[in-house]
C-alpha cells in the first residue's frame, strides 16, 4: 500500500490542481499510467503511477488545489494483501471508498444562473463525477471551475487548452460555454506561464554562474541529408532539421557529461541518458521546454515522431510529468524565420542550454574556395560550477563534426 | 478545382493550427510563415493534413509554391481534378 503524491513537476512549483481522475477506484494500474492530470502554471500536466497495482481510491476531489507532496490516491502494490471490500471496477461512479452516506444531499458549489448546468448531450458512457459530500469544499475564488462530460469531449476533440480560457473560478464549465470562449483571449495562460519563466529564470540568473560560446557551422551538409531523406517521403514521416540537431547534441554528450544532468545540493549529477529539453514556443505568450526523452538511442524516425507528438501535445496543453522535472539538458532552435544567435538562460537545475540560430545561405570557404553555404551561430550557456570554457568549446566543436556526417546520426 | 474552392477548407486547418490570428486581416500574398507565425513544424502539420484532405502528394520540394496563402491555395487547386 503507497500514497500517490502530488508530484514536484519543476523547482518553481508549489500547488497543483487535480482536474482530471482517470482511473476509477478498484481498477488495475501498471508502472507508467497516466492515471490523471493536475493543472499548474504551466498548463495542464498528465501523472503517470510509478508502480503497479491497484487504485484503492482518490485522496483528492477534482477541483482542489493541493501542495506539493500531498498524497492523492493509494495505490496497493501487487504483493499487499486485498482490503475487507474490493470495490468492482465495473461501476460508473468512482467515488472513494470513504466517502460518506449516501443519504447525504452532493453539496454542489454556488452557480451563476446564466450557466446551464445541465448537459446538452449526455452520454451515459461518461457519467460526470459527482463532487464528494462532506469534503470540505475551497471557497469560490480558488476553486477549478467544474467540467462537463461534454465540455471535456468538446476539449479533447478541440484540443482545446482551458488554461487559456479565462474562466472564473467556480464556475461550471459546459459545451455551449466553450463554444462560446473557443475565441477569446489567451490571457489568464499567458500571465500564469510568464509567473513560471519569471522564476526560473530569476532562479538561473541569481544562483548560476553562466558562460557563454558561439561557434559558427555550416550546415549545408545535415540541411541536403534532411532534403534528400524527406524527397519520397509522405508529410506524417518527414524529418525537420530540429530532430537532427537533438540527435547530434545527445551523441556529443556522450564524450561531455559534465553538460547533462543536474546539479542539486551543492553537487553536479550527470545523467546516463539524455533528456533533452526541446523549447518550443507557445502561441498567445511564453515557452516551454519538455523532455525529449532518451534521445541518443532509437533512430532518427523514431526521435522525430516522439518530438512531434511532444510539439503536437503541448500546443494542446498536455504535458506529462516527467516531461517537465527530467530534462537533464536544453535544446533551443530559432527555426527558419528567427535571428542569427540566442545566449540562453539555463533552466535549473540543468547546466547547459544549447542554441542553433536561424540558418542563412552565407559565403563560407570551403576546400580554397568561396561558396554559398546554409551557416548558423551554435551557442553554448554553461554552468561554470560544473565545466570550463574550454571543454565548453570541445562540446560545441564535437555537435559541429556530427552535423557534418549526419546519415551516421 | 479553383482556388476558391480550397478556400474554406485552407482557413479551417490554418484556424486549427494558429486560432488567435483573423484570416480576414492577413496579406495573402506575403510569406504565410511571417502572417501567421508558423514554425516548421506547424507548417508539417498543415502539409499533412492538407494532403490528407485532399489526397494530394506535397512533395517537400514543391515548398517554394506554397509560400503565401494565395500561392498555397493555387497549388492545390492545381492538384485536384
Amino acid at each position: 500500500m503507497s500514497e500517490f503524491l502530488m508530484p514536484s513537476l519543476g523547482a518553481d512549483m508549489e500547488a497543483g490542481t487535480l482536474v482530471e481522475q482517470l482511473i476509477a477506484a478498484g481498477e488495475r494500474v501498471t508502472r507508467g499510467d497516466v492515471i490523471g492530470a493536475v493543472e499548474t502554471q504551466k498548463g495542464v500536466i498528465e501523472i503517470e503511477v510509478f508502480e503497479t497495482g491497484v487504485l484503492d481510491g482518490w485522496l483528492v476531489d477534482i477541483g482542489e488545489k493541493v501542495p506539493v507532496g500531498t498524497p492523492l490516491a493509494v495505490i496497493r502494490g501487487t504483493g499487499d494483501p486485498d482490503p475487507p471490500e474490493v470495490p468492482e471496477p465495473s461501476p460508473p461512479a468512482p467515488a472513494p471508498p470513504e466517502a460518506p452516506q449516501p443519504t447525504d444531499p452532493p453539496v454542489e458549489p454556488p452557480a451563476p444562473e446564466e450557466v446551464p448546468l445541465t448537459d446538452p448531450t449526455p452520454d451515459p458512457g461518461m457519467p460526470e463525477i459527482p463532487d464528494t459530500p462532506g469534503v470540505e469544499i475551497p471557497p469560490p475564488e480558488t476553486r477549478h471551475p467544474r467540467i462537463t462530460p461534454a465540455a471535456r469531449r468538446f476539449i479533447a476533440e478541440r484540443e482545446i487548452d482551458l488554461t487559456k480560457l479565462a474562466i472564473p473560478a467556480g464556475q461550471t464549465i459546459t459545451r455551449a460555454r466553450l463554444e462560446a470562449m473557443a475565441a477569446g483571449p489567451p490571457e489568464q495562460a499567458a500571465t500564469d506561464i510568464r509567473r513560471a519563466i519569471a522564476a526560473a529564470m530569476s532562479r538561473a540568473k541569481r544562483e548560476i554562474p553562466h558562460y557563454y560560446l558561439s561557434h559558427t557551422i555550416d550546415l549545408t551538409v545535415a540541411d541536403a541529408f534532411v532534403k534528400a531523406a524527406n524527397a519520397d517521403r509522405p508529410p506524417q514521416s518527414r524529418l525537420l532539421a530540429g530532430a537532427v540537431y537533438a540527435r547530434a547534441v545527445a551523441r556529443a554528450l556522450e564524450k561531455f557529461p559534465e553538460f547533462n544532468g543536474h546539479f542539486t545540493a551543492e553537487r553536479f549529477q550527470p545523467s546516463d541518458a539524455v533528456h533533452l529539453g526541446f523549447a518550443i514556443n507557445l502561441r498567445g505568450g511564453g515557452l516551454v521546454a519538455p523532455a525529449l526523452f532518451d534521445v541518443a538511442a532509437g533512430d532518427l524516425d523514431t526521435l522525430m515522431q516522439a518530438l512531434r507528438d511532444l510539439v503536437m501535445r503541448v500546443r494542446a496543453g498536455r504535458f506529462r510529468a516527467r516531461e517537465l522535472s527530467d530534462a537533464t539538458i536544453t535544446l533551443s532552435s530559432l527555426g527558419e524565420r528567427g535571428v542569427d544567435q540566442l545566449h540562453g538562460i539555463i533552466y535549473p537545475p540543468q547546466v547547459a542550454i544549447v542554441g542553433v540560430g536561424t540558418p542563412r545561405r552565407r559565403p563560407w570557404v570551403r576546400e580554397g574556395e568561396i561558396t554559398p553555404s546554409l551557416i548558423a551561430e551554435l551557442t553554448l550557456a554553461a554552468d561554470h560550477r560544473v565545466s570550463d570554457g574550454h571543454r565548453g568549446a570541445l562540446f560545441l566543436n564535437q555537435i559541429d563534426t556530427y552535423l557534418q556526417k549526419p546519415e551516421a546520426l | 478545382m479553383t482556388p476558391e474552392d480550397v478556400d474554406p477548407v485552407l482557413s479551417e486547418h490554418l484556424h486549427r493550427i494558429a486560432p488567435e490570428i483573423d484570416l480576414a486581416e492577413i496579406d495573402r500574398s506575403a510569406d504565410l510563415r511571417e502572417e501567421c507565425d508558423i514554425d516548421s513544424m506547424d507548417f508539417l502539420t498543415l502539409v499533412t493534413a492538407l494532403s490528407e484532405r485532399f489526397g494530394i502528394d506535397m512533395p517537400e520540394a514543391d515548398y517554394d509554391e506554397m509560400r503565401s496563402y494565395n500561392a498555397l491555395a493555387a497549388y492545390i487547386a492545381g492538384k485536384v481534378d
